[in-house]
């Protein structure tokens, strides 16, 4: 991928949230114009989803899932011409960061035994994140602050204290809040057609 | 999922915590990165001191370009200073 400017802006820290502003498709397709801003915003989009496939469903230790993270997304700036749909660019992260993290694992043992994760258990907790990445999605077509109530509750575990500091709300207010936007989301995921989603496991 | 499962909803939003900022700022920041590996190549190339340099310490010549050194870059910058 060329890149073709470069703002020299600084990039976005962990605060920002997956967004439904652009599709998969149209971000990878800006990225391979060399749209830096896209590629930001494509590398913000998946960040949750890789890191969490490294130490959830693979378990691995923070160096060797720092490793696999930045192998991951140095890959996919190499290798994004390669993809031949753009639709289906979240499972095509989601295996190479599979794969890489197999790989590591597996060299891993080589050096030093240690507890394996059978891959079937591991891609068990794939599908689960699959169904997060889609509950993430649907949390940012929610009003009100509900988006980042409920992510820096359930996701950052960050206290009611610090939540109603951070968005300057009462503290007392912030568990009924929560409360809300769970029936809001819960709402708009029956009408988004959770039909169509997997069933929990 | 249950129409009614909240619990559930809960669970699946806590599964995706945020990654450290550093690795998210890294990743972000590969382009300029790139760009800036360019031109450590490309003067290593035509200096010998400033190859050897880079060669003996590649976390310093990435650092001194405002690059964090992540293992891909380096594994990068190594094979290239290396051709």
């Amino acid at each position: 991928m060329e890149a073709a400017r470069d703002d020299g802006e600084a990039a976005a820290l962990g605060a920002t949230q997956l967004t439904a502003e652009a599709s998969d498709a149209q971000l990878v397709a800006r990225c391979r114009t060399g749209d830096e801003d896209a590629w930001r915003e494509l590398v913000d989009r998946f960040s949750r989803y890789v890191y969490a496939i490294c130490v959830q469903a693979f378990r691995l230790p923070e160096h060797d899932a720092e490793d696999v993270y930045q192998e991951v997304f140095a890959r996919v700036y190499e290798k994004l011409e390669t993809l031949r749909e753009d639709d289906a660019f979240r499972p095509w992260i989601a295996q190479l960061t599979r794969r890489l993290c197999i790989d590591r694992k597996r060299s891993g043992a080589r050096e030093e035994p240690a507890d394996e994760v059978p891959e079937t258990a591991a891609d068990d907790v794939l599908g689960e994140l699959e169904e997060a990445f889609d509950v993430h999605e649907a949390l940012a077509a929610l009003p009100d602050n509900c988006q980042e109530i409920l992510d820096r509750f359930f996701a950052r575990d960050e206290s009611y204290r610090t939540i109603g500091d951070a968005l300057e709300l009462p503290a007392g207010t912030i568990a009924s809040r929560i409360s809300r936007c769970l029936t809001k989301l819960r709402d708009h995921w029956e009408e988004t057609g959770p039909s169509t989603r997997p069933e929990s496991r | 999922m249950s129409a009614y499962d909240i619990a559930q909803l809960s669970r699946l939003i806590g599964m995706l915590p945020p990654a450290p900022a550093d690795w998210v700022q890294a990743a972000q920041e590969l382009p300029r990165a790139r760009r800036e590996l360019d031109t450590i190549v490309e003067r290593a190339e035509a200096d010998q001191a400033f190859r050897e340099g880079v060669v003996a310490d590649l976390e310093t010549a990435l650092r001194a370009e405002g690059i964090e050194p992540t293992r891909p870059l380096l594994e990068e910058l190594r094979r290239r200073v290396s051709e």
